[in-house]
């Protein structure tokens, strides 16, 4: 037999006080993990939602002069400018220290070409990193699949007169017209899109960019970082944050991170309360067992490790009901309170552990005093009670 | 169970003690109790428990302490049990001023030298039979199968054989104090301590506890029982009276 034995067989004992312990401590953790969970949830919907709502950081070239207006449609500046971004700027933006948190980095030049006499403006982009920013885009027809292809903003194909499967010559190059935006609404309607090479080789600016956008997620890192990032590794770049998309639900998500803290400790606080008085009750319940124990030789040490024990096995069994319960609480109110659909469930054994260790934690420090109050108890007073 | 229960040997500090008295084999006191004073103090009046006591108790005897309620029968109990310190004087036991050991080693030599016998057997109800006997055992570096067998032999002495498992209170009274006798002669100690051991059990299983405490005493356990019942006396090889604190 070990001491360990003796600590399960008193729980063992002592069925419903248990239960009523492990529940109150339970319910602590339940709250706990549900509140991480939403949390988590809350931070994920928005990342998702970032990328519906597009590029959040703009890159462009630093000049005093430069008067580029993407919504405008004005990009004078654009060609003058002495420090031009370039393609091998790219990569290097892939290489921040928060790069995980980059989504999409999409690199553009834009150019004015002549067509049938009217000044058009053409936009070079990679069509891969495009459509996955613009997730909004709807194509009639498809997207450029090679070089020779371009795809038409819904205004300027009306201008053009020109639809899916036509051939529109460009500064004496003949390209097949894949696809047509539906009206956006945008700039982007008025824009003829190709890739980027090809209009590098159009408008004479091989390997240079006008500006590039970047959709990034922050739910590590301020988006304040990852400017200060790119904007290092691009000194000759004016690197802008587009944050009124994510301010306010970052700001909602950052007062709701606080209230699920307050509430956390508040609710642990209470378990840990709970703990404590039961066990303070056992302690003095066991005074006569205690002083048996003592009186045969037992330690303080020894009257501590099976408190400790007891408390250890409530934590844990705690922790583990919590956990599951807390999975389940939030795969039910998740998706009410952050707006999805469906909720799904949270399966991270990293916080599994720290969340049945927390209880653990909480079960042995609720019960120090108890334990503690339990191995000064003096062996002729508990002796007395015989 | 042995003829003559060994001593444990009990080091203090790297200092052992208990050996002198075995290598020589001269007689001396295994108990020594000199100028022995205990006061307790309630509010501003001090009542005086023990006064002055001075005993030696020799391996193999087994002490009857007898006298009336408050006479301090069971202060001089708990202070020899290493549970209760005096006032003034000393205890010592196999050469250990046990008084001056710190705490935790006083615990030690609880579990090393001494064996109680409660009144009322003060088994814990929530561990089985065997488990209560194993319990001195718990706290050693004895394994599992070790414990078993050393519960298991003492308590077929005690004739238990087949309630290892049982409960304590499926058993009957009788019962219960074999095994808290098991309990307190599990590890062998050279001193048994009982208070009033058969305060709670009828006259005829009175007597039998008794006969086992005899025998145990024939094979050379020695006993120090307190006690109210004048017939327990005729068992013990000697007896002593207090009263107001007092040997008379």
């Amino acid at each position: 037999m070990r001491l360990r034995d003796i600590s399960i067989s008193n729980l063992r004992r002592r069925k419903s006080k248990v239960f009523f312990l492990i529940l109150g401590l339970t319910i602590g953790i339940t709250t706990v993990f549900t509140l991480i969970s939403v949390t988590r949830m809350m931070n994920e919907d928005i990342s998702n939602k970032l990328d519906e709502f597009g590029a959040n950081i703009l890159i462009i070239p630093r000049s005093d002069d430069l008067s580029l207006s993407y919504g405008g449609m004005n990009f004078g500046g654009v060609a003058v400018d002495t420090q031009a971004l370039k393609e091998s700027d790219v990569p290097k933006i892939r290489q921040i220290e928060v790069r995980e948190n980059i989504s999409t980095v999409s690199p553009k030049l834009i150019g004015v070409v002549e067509i049938e006499g009217k000044k058009v403006p053409l936009m070079g982009v990679h069509f891969q990193e495009e459509i996955r920013l613009k997730k909004w885009w709807k194509i009639h027809g498809g997207a450029p699949r090679s070089r020779e292809e371009i795809l038409l903003g819904n205004e300027i194909a009306v201008r053009l007169f020109k639809s899916t499967g036509e051939s529109l010559s460009i500064n004496g190059r003949s390209l097949r017209i894949s696809g047509v935006l539906e009206e956006t609404g945008s700039q982007d309607d008025f824009l003829i899109f190709g890739d980027l090479k090809l209009v590098q080789d159009l408008i004479k600016r091989p390997g240079a960019l006008s500006l590039i956008e970047v959709s990034a997620f922050c739910n590590t890192c301020p988006i304040e970082d990852i400017v200060a990032q790119i904007s290092k590794v691009l000194p000759h770049a004016k690197v802008t944050a587009i944050k009124q998309t994510i301010q306010t639900k970052m700001e909602a998500l950052d007062h709701f991170k606080k209230f699920s803290f307050g509430i956390s400790t508040i609710v642990l606080l209470i378990g840990g309360l709970i703990v404590f008085t039961n066990m303070m009750a056992s302690v003095n319940e066991r005074r006569r067992e205690i002083g048996i124990f003592r009186a045969i030789g037992f330690r303080k040490s020894h009257i501590i490790r099976i408190i400790f024990l007891e408390a250890l096995i409530i934590g844990m069994m705690a922790g583990v009901v919590g956990y599951l319960l807390g999975l389940g609480t939030s795969h039910l109110i998740g998706p009410m309170i952050t707006g999805t659909k469906t909720g799904k469930l949270l399966i991270d054994p990293i916080l599994a552990i720290g969340v049945v260790s927390l209880s653990a934690v909480i079960g042995i420090l609720s019960s120090a005093y108890p334990a503690i109050h339990a191995s000064k108890m003096d062996p002729t007073t508990a002796l007395r009670l015989l | 169970m042995k003829n003559n229960p060994p001593l444990s040997p009990f080091s203090k500090g790297g200092l052992s003690y208990g050996h002198e008295s075995r290598d020589t084999g001269t007689k001396m006191s295994l108990i020594e109790i000199r100028s022995l004073s205990k006061t307790y103090e309630s509010g501003e009046e001090c009542v005086l428990a023990l006064v002055e006591v001075d005993l030696n108790i020799e391996k193999g005897d087994f002490i009857s302490v007898m006298g009336p309620s408050g006479s301090g029968k069971s202060t001089l109990l708990t202070i020899l049990g290493g549970l209760n310190h005096p006032t003034q004087g000393d205890v010592i036991v196999d050469e250990i001023p046990i008084y001056q050991l710190p705490l935790e080693k006083l615990a030690d030599f609880r579990r090393e030298y001494l064996g109680f016998i409660f009144q009322s057997f003060q088994l814990i109800p929530y561990l089985t039979v065997i488990e209560n006997v194993m319990l001195p055992l718990s706290i050693t570096e004895k394994s599992n199968r070790e414990q078993m067998k050393m519960a298991g032999e003492i308590l077929e002495k005690m004739g238990l054989k087949g309630k290892e498992r049982r409960l304590p209170d499926q058993l009957s009274g009788g019962e219960q104090e074999r095994v808290a006798i098991a309990r307190a002669l599990v590890n062998s100690p050279p001193i048994l301590l009982a208070d009033e051991p058969t305060g709670n059990l009828d006259s005829k299983t009175g007597k039998e506890m008794m006969e086992l405490f005899k025998s145990l005493n024939k094979e050379g356990q020695t006993i120090v029982m307190v006690t109210h019942n004048p017939e327990n006396v005729a068992f013990s090889s000697r007896t002593i009276y207090l009263r107001d604190g007092k040997i008379v």
